[in-house]
């Protein structure tokens, strides 16, 4: 008897701790639901909001470098006119905010997700925001350099910043260049690790010139010069507290729980995976805000019970990421508390074409050396997206947080190509994609399976393993078996799928089935590194262990030449036009076909907060100082 | 029972270093990663990713882990939260006053509530009081805590708009306001954790005292006279405990553990929660202090079981 109650209790510990990995699924199935938005979450910017309202038309129809190049006044002109908070600064009790993802940590730089990024946005700030048209806001620069005021050279490699003087840390220091710079040194530093590093690459250096000029010189021209010290991940600490955390230190850094910013809170009470508790910043610079005394951000559980918390019961003020299956939220939204705040994103669901061959035997396996049996004739791949009938996935599993598209550039408005909207591969048309397949030469067999030279048309589609996305496969699959396409569903679990494990044959990077799915936008309103995607020195490929960016292993000499072109062109407008022709050939060449333009951010908020302005660029708790509530 | 003590706590030693072994060896071969999260996030490329491994050591292989994790385990160091940077043992700290104030209480609340209804309704079979318990106690035994959940937050909260679903774990209970706030937010957990686990033990209770009851012992006190409560009291329910002490012991551990769902589903931070956010987000060293407390734990409170069994039940000899 104690013996098997012995063992028994041995058994129980294996399975705790394998258990819970299997667990979290049963609770609710909400959590997985708005998962595909973690790869879009996981970035604080993505496209502007084509959608978004408050911008000028003007402002909206310019893309970055344009920004750059002309009118930075009307870029700032959206949040400068944002009303000023009713009753001024502390009139307000408490915002409550809720994500059903916790943060962790509030050092931005070393954040692990939105989550993280979100709530240390209300303490420190970068130079400038990417405004909800993609467009810089000034928060800590005293305006945004551009070349037409000079502060952007005309060769493109220095950038300088001039800062709002004055401005103090919460503990009543000086805001100075030093800290600008300090803040390059900290997240360029490799042993820091910082998850924005990136952001710092290409960079020669950044110097202090007087205590409100800091230079950015790259080594390279960059079209983009709001690579760095612009939206919610580059954010400026400050160098006294950090100092001494530099490299292998940083983790060691109080400061991670508790930075000391220049934004309009700072924090009370940080408890790492659960709540954050802010109070105002009585330093913060715009002396009538912020309109709450206080703001609490809740961390966990998941989007439908978030949602419910917004709509039904009103106990929180915000919910973020509340991507819960559109019927759902229809229902919770007729609890009548609160309303969805979206924008249209660059971020883009998208189908992905195999070019090499993912059944080749050994080392040959998927290597762009290898053809696809069926995949290599355009025919072929225009039947497939002739097939897909992306309006009724956005309109049944996206509802709000997405609308059907045919581009594979959403957003900014000015890189949005018209032209898909008449080509052919872009309707759903089954039968003329039956005919295609038919005058291709492929004939269906007796098991009503088309084949052509012993060559079977059967292809394997993997994504992640998530509700939604199984939904999305299954419509999409009913479409191909129309055509007499042999499909075969596969799913990954999304650790997997995205991870960079060379060794693990699932990831999306090795692409070793003939299509795949997933979510994908540029970063910041410049698309140019997104569209590198595509290049044919992008290749992912055994040699380089799969880590580069062009999964399909499409290589096209004419987007190759398009590619270079944009990086040396200056003009606003013959980017833009470059932009919309590589957006175009990807779609008619069906390289890539694009299926939902998502939203971002897809959160709620009550009915009596106001003042939120729907930023797919930057954080969404970027305008927070703005916001107010009526009574 | 000195002795006895002495030689499971020795050989407690090496079933934990196994229990360790294989805890971290799954954690470590399961698939994902703690920057998983960018994978899909240009902004976050591969290299930035390998930097990040690099510098959480990540980049070792993982019996080599083992042994780092061991050896300073052995010391005391439990490590560092990848997500938060803070050492482990800062992060549980923050999570136990949630735990025991949630989990805690519904576990005592289960045994106080589970014991003397097991024991009455065993005691009075087939009665109204007996129909009712072991139905209350099917239910509660088969619904799963996700469902009697949001059972409670429809009603509750949604249609009756009466208490909080959002566990407030900034509240100070400085006054009865607080006091009353503490109570509102903490019924509804307490009371999905409660109805499971009360349902467990009067199950066990009845069972165990039903099946002492015809006993001869207990004929034996009856004919020499002694009064219906003492038969009861000091033969039937010592007798009938022991199976009970051991389910108690065996799931005290659980405490600590806290409650995966019943967490998660109410927003309440404890132990729990961190754990399953922790496997979520692959940060192995608190999955890890979490795992192997809970082990050592199960472990003592085997050992602990064993020795109450010897006091309530004297022909129970350890030499």
């Amino acid at each position: 008897m104690r013996r098997t109650a012995y063992l028994l209790s041995a058994w129980t510990l294996v399975l705790a701790a394998c258990g819970p990995a299997a667990q979290p699924a049963a609770p609710t199935s909400a959590p997985a639901a708005a998962q595909p938005t973690a790869a879009a979450a996981a970035k604080p910017t993505t496209a502007p909001a084509a959608a978004a309202t408050t911008a000028p038309a003007a402002a909206a129809t310019t893309a970055p470098a344009a920004a750059a190049t002309t009118a930075p006044a009307a870029a700032a002109k959206p949040t400068e006119a944002a009303k000023p908070a009713a009753g001024g600064r502390g009139a307000g009790a408490m915002l409550k905010i809720l994500y059903w993802q916790a943060p962790t940590i509030l050092n931005s730089h070393l954040a692990q997700g939105t989550k993280d990024y979100d709530a240390a946005r209300l303490v420190i700030e970068p130079l400038a925001a990417a405004g909800p048209d993609g467009k810089p806001v000034p928060l800590l620069a005293a305006e945004v350099p551009t070349v037409d005021n000079g502060g952007v050279s005309k060769d493109l490699k220095t950038v300088t910043w001039k800062l709002k003087p004055g401005i103090k840390w919460s503990d009543g220091s000086d805001f100075t260049a030093d800290d600008v710079v300090f803040t390059y040194q900290y997240m360029s530093d490799e042993k820091t690790a910082a998850t924005d590093s990136e952001q710092a690459e290409g960079v020669e250096s950044v110097t202090a010139k007087d205590p409100t000029t800091v230079v950015v010189t790259w080594k390279e021209p960059n079209p983009n010069p709001y690579q760095l010290f612009v939206s919610g991940q580059s954010n400026i600490i400050q160098k006294k507290q950090f100092q001494d955390f530099m490299g292998e230190k940083a983790k060691d850094a109080p400061g991670n729980l508790k930075p000391i910013g220049t934004g309009p809170y700072k924090v009370t009470e940080f408890k790492p995976g659960d709540v954050v508790t802010y109070e105002i910043n009585d330093q913060y610079r715009d002396k009538d805000k912020p309109f709450f005394k206080t703001v609490q951000l809740k961390g966990g559980g998941d989007a439908t019970s978030a949602a419910r918390a917004v709509f039904q019961t009103g106990d929180f003020d915000y919910g973020w990421n509340l991507q819960v299956e559109s019927q759902v939220l229809t229902q919770l939204q007729q609890g009548g508390k609160g309303d969805m705040i979206t924008a249209t994103s660059g971020n883009v669901e998208r189908l992905l074409i195999n070019f090499a061959d993912p059944n080749a035997q050994g080392d040959q396996r998927g290597e762009p050396t290898t053809k696809h049996p069926f995949f290599s004739d355009l025919n072929v791949r225009k039947a497939f997206a002739m097939a897909v009938d992306r309006k009724s996935m956005a309109d049944q599993l996206y509802g709000v947080a997405g609308k059907p598209t045919c581009n594979i550039v959403t957003a900014p408005e000015a890189v949005v190509s018209k032209n898909t909207d008449t080509m052919d591969v872009c309707k759903y048309d089954v039968a003329a994609a039956n005919k295609m397949l038919d005058d291709a030469g492929w004939a269906k067999g007796s098991d009503g399976i088309r084949a052509k030279g012993g060559v079977k048309m059967s292809v394997i589609y993997q994504t992640t393993v998530n509700p939604l996305r199984q939904k999305e496969q299954d419509i999409v699959k009913k479409g191909w078996e129309q055509l007499g396409v042999q499909v075969e569903l596969k799913s990954v679990d999304a650790g997997v799928f995205f991870s960079s494990d060379a060794g693990n044959p699932d990831t999306a990077g090795h692409f070793f089935t003939d299509v795949e799915m997933y979510t994908n936008g540029p970063e910041q309103p410049d698309t140019t590194n997104y569209l590198a995607g595509w290049l044919t020195s992008k290749i992912a490929q055994k040699s380089n262990e799969w880590r580069l960016s062009n999964y399909h292993r499409w290589s096209n000499a004419d987007y190759d030449q398009l590619y270079n072109q944009l990086t040396k062109e200056t003009d606003q407008a013959k980017r833009n036009d470059l932009v919309i022709k590589m957006n175009d050939m990807l779609v008619s060449q069906v390289v890539v076909i694009p299926l939902v333009a998502r939203a971002s951010p897809v959160s709620g908020k009550s009915k009596q907060l106001q003042g939120n302005q729907p930023n797919p660029w930057d954080s969404e708790l970027w305008n927070v100082a703005d916001w107010t509530k009526a009574p | 029972m000195g002795r006895f003590i002495v030689r499971r706590l020795i050989l407690a030693v090496p079933t934990l270093l196994m229990i360790s072994f294989v805890l971290f060896a799954v954690l470590s071969l399961a698939p994902g990663d703690p920057l998983s999260q960018f994978a899909a996030n240009p902004a976050v490329p591969p290299e930035v990713r390998e930097n990040i491994k690099r510098s959480l050591g990540l980049d070792q292989p993982w019996p080599i882990r083992y042994v780092k994790w061991l050896l300073s385990m052995v010391q005391g160091d439990w490590g560092f939260s990848f997500g938060s940077r803070i050492p482990v043992w800062e992060l549980l700290k923050l999570r136990i006053p949630s735990t025991l104030a949630v989990v805690g209480t519904a576990y005592l609340v289960s045994l106080v509530l589970a014991v003397p209804i097991g024991i009455v309704s065993a005691l009075r079979q087939y009665s109204l009081m007996d129909h009712v318990a072991t139905t209350l106690a099917f239910i509660g035994f088969s619904l799963p805590t996700f469902f009697t959940g949001l059972l409670l937050i429809i009603t509750f909260s949604v249609k009756l708009q009466m208490l909080p679903f959002i566990y407030d774990s900034t509240l100070q209970v400085r006054d009865m306001d607080t006091l009353a706030a503490q109570l509102k937010q903490s019924i509804m957990p307490i009371a999905v954790l409660a109805l499971f686990q009360t349902a467990t033990v009067v199950r066990y209770t009845r069972a165990s005292v039903l099946e002492n009851l015809p006993l001869d012992y207990v004929r034996t006190a009856r004919s020499k006279g002694l009064a219906q409560p003492t038969v009861i009291g000091r033969h039937v329910v010592r007798n009938s405990l022991i199976p009970v002490v051991t389910l108690v012991a065996l799931s005290a551990p659980t405490v600590f553990s806290g409650a995966l769902i019943t967490e998660q589903i109410f927003r309440v931070p404890g132990i729990g929660a961190l754990l399953i956010n922790s496997i979520q987000n692959s940060d192995t060293p608190v999955v890890m202090a979490i795992t192997f407390t809970f082990s050592v734990l199960v472990v003592l409170f085997n050992l602990l079981a064993d020795v109450i069994y010897g006091v309530l039940d004297p022909r129970i000899r350890y030499d």
